[in-house]
């Protein structure tokens, strides 16, 4: 609180002060948000301490621990954590890289714009995770299908989020670029390129998301090993304990993906107010 | 403060076009013959900004195209620069024909235009990347010494958004002459800066130009604006633009006290005069209309 004061008085340091106050700012939020979880886990606690709800139902915070212990202390969720992994790490990768580049190409060619907007709409618009079955058929029920299915969910933020990035170039400086008589692919390469980066971001970031729904769905259509495939099997047994491990990493691993985006974000906003 | 940074530009900083300023016949530098410049409006109406344009510029001199807004005098910028093609007549640059945007003309824009992601040095490096004629190291060793010359040295690593409007012109006119344009092209390039700051900048810009010898066409509607940078004034009438009369400016340079000069305030009388009754305020209607396709783009 000391430093909204101090940026009231007015320091001579404007910058430094903004920087404390937004320093305020951010210790306020991690106070309340970390509140707020911890109230959450009492009530929760409180709950299956009095007995509310059975264990089988809602096992309790100690018993969702132990779950993961006991998880981690076998050998089991090591191939459950490579399965999973696998599909993330190559859907996304595969997701970013063909979204980045078709995104591109679809923001600054804008005839092939026109040409493939109808079928991005139309995929779009389906809830993709309903292509799971057909891609089963397709590409069998190994890493390939999961792959894909983890691949066709994350594609289009990227891909609609990088294309409409292109587009939304500033013309002044394009202006300003073909005054010093700049080739198209100088102005894509510093104008284009650089001004859609935050889109770029942007969608990875919804991409991250959707990718994590991508794995759990692909793994429920049948799987050996995947941390999706362990949650289904313990919830056809009622273990609930280990369905809430589960979800916990999968939480986990959606922040971890996430707070690189975001770190990505901040490296490259360095120039935005 | 301006002439003492004018006269710290180092030798690597002398720009080209540093011929002599007296050229005898008539001038084949910049020379407009009878240019018209038509687009079309909404539907079938078309549209004549300007109307058979007669103008030449002489090397290293200062010419403002002064007139209402929205006559046209921006779209003989355009075309002078390349961006537009004039309808009928001639337009030539030494000697040949414009016929596409080039570095030796370099144009400053009324907005800054400077990429939010580049720190101010790369932004003055920018034109210089563009044209691919110089390599990386020497481009940025002129672009400091311009920096030093339009007094921003200490701002080199700074972004954009930390400079002031000002400030952020300053950087737009040195990105400008990195090129070394052989013509200067402004679009009332002050206009959307504060007072003060204007004032300054112009004693730059003309302290500038002085001391690089760098030939300029500057559009403002500002009449003392004009009377204070130019060798000669182009008046234009509303549109379609012509040029209505040419006042040559005899004030001597350095011009940084110019202001408070009975002679500056006669001439400023006269081409508001001259303005005045080539250009009567417009009507609500005309005015609106004007605004609308003024910027001399068609679309």
């Amino acid at each position: 609180m000391a430093t909204v004061i101090l940026d009231d008085s007015g320091t001579p340091r404007r910058r430094g002060s903004a920087l404390a106050a937004r320093m305020g700012q951010s210790t306020e939020r991690i106070v309340l948000g970390t509140a707020f979880i911890a109230v959450l886990f009492v009530v929760w606690d409180l709950v299956t301490v009095l007995g509310i709800e059975p264990p089988i139902i809602l096992p309790s915070p100690a018993g969702v621990a132990s779950a993961l212990r006991s998880l981690f202390s076998s050998s089991d969720i090591w191939a459950d954590f490579a399965a999973s992994g696998k599909e993330l790490c190559y859907g996304l990768a595969l997701a970013a890289a063909v979204g980045i580049a078709a995104g591109l190409a679809i923001g600054w060619y804008t005839r092939l714009g026109y040409f493939v907007d109808p079928l991005i709409s139309f995929l779009y618009a389906v809830p993709r995770v309903a292509l799971g079955p057909l891609l089963v058929v397709w590409l069998g029920i190994g890493l390939s299908s999961k792959v894909a299915l983890v691949f066709l969910i994350s594609v289009f933020p990227v891909l609609v989020n990088t294309s409409s990035g292109v587009r939304s170039l500033d013309p002044h400086l394009v202006r300003v670029a073909h005054c010093f008589g700049a080739s198209d692919l100088k102005i894509f390469r510093t104008i284009a390129l650089p001004g859609s980066v935050p889109f770029i971001l942007g969608g990875l970031r919804l991409a991250v998301g959707q990718s994590l729904i991508g794995v759990f769905v692909a793994e429920l259509l049948g799987a050996q090993h995947g941390i999706g495939a362990m949650i289904d099997n313990a919830g056809q047994q009622f273990q609930t304990d280990i369905v809430f491990a589960g979800l916990l990493i999968f939480a986990a691993a959606g922040m971890l993906l996430t707070a690189i985006v975001r770190w990505l974000e901040r490296r490259f906003d360095a120039w935005r107010v | 403060m301006a002439i003492a940074q004018a006269s710290m530009l180092p030798e690597e900083v002398a720009l080209a076009g540093r011929v002599s300023r007296t050229s005898g016949e008539a001038s084949d530098y910049l020379h407009v013959r009878k240019a018209s410049i038509a687009y079309a409006g909404r539907g079938a109406e078309i549209i004549l900004a300007i109307d058979r344009i007669d103008l030449s510029v002489d090397r290293g001199e200062f010419v403002c195209l002064l007139g209402p807004s929205g006559c046209g005098k921006t779209t003989l910028l355009n075309a002078v620069a390349g961006f537009l093609a004039i309808s009928s007549g001639a337009l030539t640059f030494n000697g040949k024909p414009i016929d596409r945007p080039g570095p030796d003309r370099a144009m400053v824009f009324q907005q800054p235009g400077l990429l939010p992601w580049r720190n101010v040095l790369h932004n003055v490096t920018y034109g210089l990347e563009m044209s691919g004629r110089m390599r990386r190291r020497e481009a940025a060793a002129r672009a400091a010494a311009l920096l030093e010359l339009v007094g921003l040295a200490d701002f080199a690593h700074s972004f954009p958004h930390q400079l002031s409007g000002g400030m952020q012109q300053r950087v737009n006119l040195a990105r400008a002459l990195a090129v070394e344009p052989e013509l200067l092209l402004l679009d009332e390039p002050f206009a959307s800066v504060d007072a003060q700051a204007r004032e300054a900048l112009q004693i730059e810009l003309l302290a500038i130009c002085n001391r690089a010898e760098v030939t300029a066409l500057f559009v403002t509607h500002d009449v003392s604006e004009a009377v204070f940078l130019a060798d000669r004034i182009c008046v234009f009438s509303k549109r379609p633009g012509r040029i209505v009369r040419e006042v040559r400016v005899r004030l001597p340079k350095p011009r940084d006290e110019v202001r408070l000069t009975p002679q500056f305030l006669t001439y400023v009388q006269e081409v508001a005069g001259v303005l005045g009754s080539a250009a009567p305020a417009a009507s609500k209607t005309e005015r609106s209309k004007e605004k609308r396709h003024g910027d001399g783009y068609p679309r």
